[in-house]
């Protein structure tokens, strides 16, 4: 069905002002991989944009959040027979550049993230933003027995394995498509790897940084890894 | 004496729109059992007082309406949890649809050569 074998999914969620530049941006980058936009419901023209930019638009319904949007395009990739999909973010933040070390990657791992974690990185978070994403990367460092410094990023790249795991769960929950989709990884005894990527700063809508949003933050989190932990096989009603 | 015709006339209402509910088809029956169940149980208790009374000192209550209202706050909150559980359930049920709508979608235009989106 298909002549490469990596899939670069694109979730997006009425991001018209952006998507086109992104799509130009991967085929630049990455010419033999092809490009999926997830459009999770949009209301403005992000599907229209996108298919005339030469991805594949798979249209969703109405709005199901990231994770489901991710889970679509996991789906997508099993069914056609991808043996690589890299998750790239519709706004602009993820540089198209460090798609071949995420997709090299996968050589070694199952789950490859991209962390803006490293010395070379712009990225800064401070305050107790940055103390809830700590302790988010100690707890699932812990449980993968390796490093994973930035469990929270968006930019990242799945396996086969992965590959058919995802599609066949992966959360719909706030803070579940990226810290609760690696806990999953793990507990299914895939390897889960990190690349050192460039982030640039959200144009519109940069969360915001408060103590309180922070706690909140970091309950979910622990609430999304717990209910991993704890969860037993696969979610009997999500199979089909 | 006003209380129990209160808790008999209450009783059977319910019952009565739980019952016509089922009817029309709009409550299935396994919600509707669970409901009818319980009218039926407060109309018995509304229609004999000592009754109440009764089991209250069987289980070694000292207010008989306190056992009444434990009983009924474990109940509802039973119910609560497992209408949680129902939406849960079909809410990841409608994602998936969702999820397939939209593959469907496209493969369809694919194979119409469509342009992927209509």
């Amino acid at each position: 069905m298909t002549s490469s074998s990596a899939l670069v999914a694109i979730p997006a969620w009425n991001e018209e002002g952006s998507i086109g530049d992104v799509i130009a941006k991967v085929n630049e980058h990455q010419p033999d991989a092809d490009v999926l936009v997830v459009d999770d419901g949009s209301s403005d023209a992000t599907a229209t944009l996108a298919a005339k930019a030469g991805a594949t638009v798979v249209s969703l319904p109405f709005n199901v959040g990231v994770g489901g949007a991710m889970r679509t395009a996991f789906l997508y990739a099993q069914r056609h027979g991808y043996t690589a999909l890299v998750q790239v973010d519709a706004d602009g933040q993820h540089d198209p550049a460090d798609l071949d070390a995420l997709i090299r990657g996968l050589e070694q791992a199952d789950v490859v993230v991209g962390t803006r974690f490293h010395p070379d990185s712009m990225y800064f978070v401070g305050g107790p933003r940055k103390w809830a994403m700590v302790m988010l990367s100690k707890a699932l460092s812990r449980m993968s027995r390796g490093p994973i410094s930035d469990p929270t990023s968006g930019f990242r790249s799945a396996g086969p394995r992965a590959i058919d795991l995802f599609a066949l769960e992966y959360p719909a929950d706030y803070l579940g498509d990226t810290v609760g989709s690696l806990a999953i990884a793990i507990r299914r005894g895939l390897t889960v790897h990190e690349v050192p990527v460039t982030m640039y700063f959200r144009q519109t809508g940069r969360p915001s940084k408060n103590a309180l949003w922070s706690a909140l933050y970091l309950g979910r989190a622990t609430l999304a890894i717990l209910a991993t932990s704890l969860k037993r096989g696969t979610a009997r009603t999500d199979a089909a | 004496m006003t209380a129990t015709i209160l808790a008999i006339v209450a009783s059977i209402v319910t019952f009565v729109f739980v019952f016509w509910l089922l009817r029309r088809g709009v409550l299935r029956e396994k919600y509707a059992v669970l409901w009818l169940l319980v009218s039926g149980a407060a109309l018995v208790l509304a229609i004999i007082p000592g009754a109440l009374r009764w089991i209250s000192d069987l289980l070694g209550v000292e207010t008989p309406s306190n056992l009444l209202f434990f009983v009924t706050v474990v109940l509802l909150v039973l119910v609560s949890v497992q209408l949680s559980y129902e939406l849960s359930r079909h809410e990841a049920r409608i994602r998936r649809l969702a999820e397939e709508v939209a593959l469907l979608r496209n493969q369809v235009s694919q194979e119409s050569g469509g342009h992927g989106n209509t």
